[in-house]
């Protein structure tokens, strides 16, 4: 019987009825320390520290503090240095505040090569299914959840329902990864994707670079999907190769296999069409209160709608590129790998940040943030008034005192525009790195494919 | 985990649609390392606002798409540590319903009409054991899988069940073993920051790793 690429990681991970196996498993401060403090109290040790890898990443000031210790926020120092503890205790490996491998875990996983095809992938956060982009099953879980996969490295897990979205057609001139999965969340809604595991597939899937895809798979939670997945090929197998855990050689003749069959169904299809998709920016508060750039502030038709114009202090009928901005965050575990600071670097070279916006870039990890800097785009950004920051989430769900204040608007190439999600009272408008770093210049929105 | 039985009571209303766990509780919150004491900062924004009203009932009935965006549990925890014992709406999100049903909280998808009838009826009592919610005026029957409803109303341990299968989970590492990747070997994890060398330099070698298994 033909199967998806979700059928066959799924199948090949199955311990027992609805009993999954994690290969891996990622863990970070902020959902962690509970689960540790049960299984210490149980009495119950880490069954695969070998499978497991921790970081700080939620609470970590992006200001260059060099160790937990200096986090001036008490609360927040407690729980980087109880993810230390717990990580020392239980033998598993930790990336901390000093270390050069530190950063949002769903950078670190792919950088480090312990992302790899056919794997299944859990962590105590909903943009898990970052790592699908690797054809990989990854998801977020809860604490409780977390707690059971360190104990038993297994998940007690139904299996989710299927579901295919299909790409026809290319990407325009100026048009993003970011700006395809804010559309299709546009268009299938934020519930569209609840209970399925879903694949991306089409010719502009192929097209996109790793971070391209992982960008994708990474706003699945927000379309309301358990996981995403692209399955591998040759773009995924340079990327992953040479990386410190991967393989060598890599195993390309088994990767291959991790490819939907031909004539397999999905319990649901969606057919999205790639070619008319244009530069996204949302208006609201839900990733999928979304229009193009060239659009306007549009009709309240629900309750909701009328609440979040409410929130975000919009006229229906403004239209997107007059609306002006006080901050410009581009980072998050969406958009801060090195792919997205070169094309941001790209337009703002040269040019000046608007007077009347603070604008900063968070690298999404130690290695990305290093990188950038050989390659001199931290000078760019700052030549052009850009703060320059260290990894980590930041500004995405501030956190750390990376924080907007009540009112202020923000261009982010993050995933979340929930009300107070970057500062209570703060106002989100989720864009692709390009719109983000164009804003930033001009202090509004503005149509990156006309700009100049 | 304690065991949930018939819940009667008050329902609270929360009539909105695709309520996101920032704001059932927001990140300041999330820096705890306990579980509990989350219920005070329950909607801690919405909470301020002019007209808002929650009582502490044991049930909560509410909009679509409920426990939207992030994974943290904290949000469950919240509601419970407030005292609802069980949330009623037309429809959760995966994660959120996953993680109410670890911790006792007992989450009830029901048509937008009947949750609509529920919201009015201001009383109601949810038998988990006949999977029914009865308010005065209707009575509406709802779904939940076997094996979860049977761990509610025992009050089990998924740990413990799960431990229960440590034998197949043994074979399956032990027939599934592949190499790589590790996290615990290669010298990449112990590389002082100050340390400089090309990627290649600190790669694992696959299949390395020290086995540790539960005593």
């Amino acid at each position: 019987m033909p199967r998806t690429l979700f059928d066959k990681i799924w199948e090949a991970h199955e311990v027992a009825d609805a009993l999954l196996y994690v290969d891996l498993h990622l863990v970070h401060e902020v959902t962690s320390p509970q689960a540790f403090e049960s299984l210490r109290l149980a009495g119950r040790q880490v069954r695969r520290p070998d499978r497991t890898l921790a970081t700080a990443d939620h609470n970590v000031p992006t200001d260059g503090s060099t160790a937990a210790e200096q986090i001036r926020d008490r609360l927040s120092r407690v729980q980087v240095e109880t993810l230390e503890t717990n990580a020392r205790e239980f033998g598993i490996p930790v990336y901390s505040i000093g270390s050069r491998y530190q950063g949002i875990v769903h950078v670190i996983g792919p950088e480090l090569g312990v992302t790899q095809p056919g794997m299944t992938i859990v962590c105590g956060d909903s943009h898990t299914s970052t790592h699908g982009a690797f054809g990989a099953l990854a998801f977020g879980i809860g604490t409780s959840e977390v707690e059971h996969v360190l104990a038993t490295q297994t998940l007690q897990q139904r299996k989710p329902k299927s579901m295919l979205i299909r790409y026809d057609g290319e990407l325009g001139f100026g048009v993003t990864a970011k700006d395809l999965i804010l559309a299709t969340i546009g268009q299938m809604g934020v519930e569209g994707g609840v209970g399925h595991v879903i694949e991306y597939a089409g010719p502009a899937i192929e097209a996109l670079s790793m971070e391209g895809r992982m960008t994708v798979c990474n706003m699945t939670i927000e379309g309301g999907g358990r996981a995403g997945m692209i399955a591998p090929d040759d773009t995924t197998f340079e990327w992953v190769e040479g990386r410190e855990a991967a393989p060598d050689p890599l195993p390309t003749d088994e990767w291959r296999e991790l490819r939907t069959d031909e004539k397999a169904s999905f319990d649901k299809e969606v057919a999205v069409d790639a070619g008319a998709v244009s530069p996204q920016v949302t208006w609201g508060t839900t990733p999928g209160m979304v229009v193009g750039v060239s659009g306007a502030v549009p009709k309240p038709a629900s309750e909701g709608d009328q609440r979040a114009l409410e929130y975000m202090a919009l006229e229906p009928g403004t239209p997107m590129s007059e609306i002006r901005l006080d901050r410009v965050f581009i980072g998050s575990c969406t958009n801060s790998r090195i792919g997205d600071l070169r094309e941001a670097a790209e337009l703002v070279k040269g040019r000046r940040v608007a007077s009347t916006v603070n604008a900063m870039v968070v690298p999404g990890s130690q290695q990305v943030k290093a990188q950038a800097e050989a390659e001199g785009l931290d000078e760019v950004f700052r030549a052009a008034g850009f703060d320059w920051r260290s990894a980590g989430c930041s500004m995405c769900l501030g956190m750390n005192p990376d924080i907007a204040a009540p009112g202020e608007r923000v261009a982010s190439t993050s995933n979340r525009n929930f009300e107070g999600r970057q500062g209570r009272g703060a106002r989100s408008h989720l864009v692709s790195p390009k719109m983000a770093a164009a804003a930033a210049i001009e202090g509004h929105f503005v149509d990156i494919r006309e700009w100049a | 985990m304690r065991k949930i039985g018939l819940i009667e009571g008050g329902v609270s209303v929360l009539d909105r649609g695709d309520v996101d766990t920032d704001q059932i509780i927001p990140k300041q919150f999330l820096k705890r390392v306990e579980r509990t004491g989350f219920g005070e900062f329950l909607f801690y924004d919405w909470a301020k606002e002019p007209g808002w009203e929650l009582p502490r009932n044991p049930i909560l009935a509410t909009g679509r798409n409920f426990g939207c965006g992030s994974s943290r549990e904290h949000a469950p925890w919240a509601l419970e540590d407030y005292g609802f014992e069980a949330v009623v709406a037309p429809s959760f999100a995966d994660i959120f319903y996953s993680n109410c049903t670890k911790i006792g909280l007992l989450p009830v998808v029901l048509p937008e009409d009947d949750v609509r009838a529920l919201m009015e009826a201001g009383n109601a009592s949810i038998d988990l054991a006949a999977q029914e919610v009865i308010w005065a005026g209707g009575r509406a029957a709802f779904e939940i899988d076997a094996e979860i409803k049977r761990r509610l109303l025992d009050g089990l341990d998924d740990i413990g069940v799960t431990l229960q299968l440590g034998d197949a989970i043994d074979r399956y590492e032990a027939e599934r073993e592949r190499n790589g990747p590790v996290t615990t070997s290669g010298d990449h994890r112990s590389t002082p920051a100050t340390a400089r060398r090309s990627r290649g330099d600190h790669r694992s070698a696959p299949g390395t790793a020290r086995r540790s298994r539960p005593t």
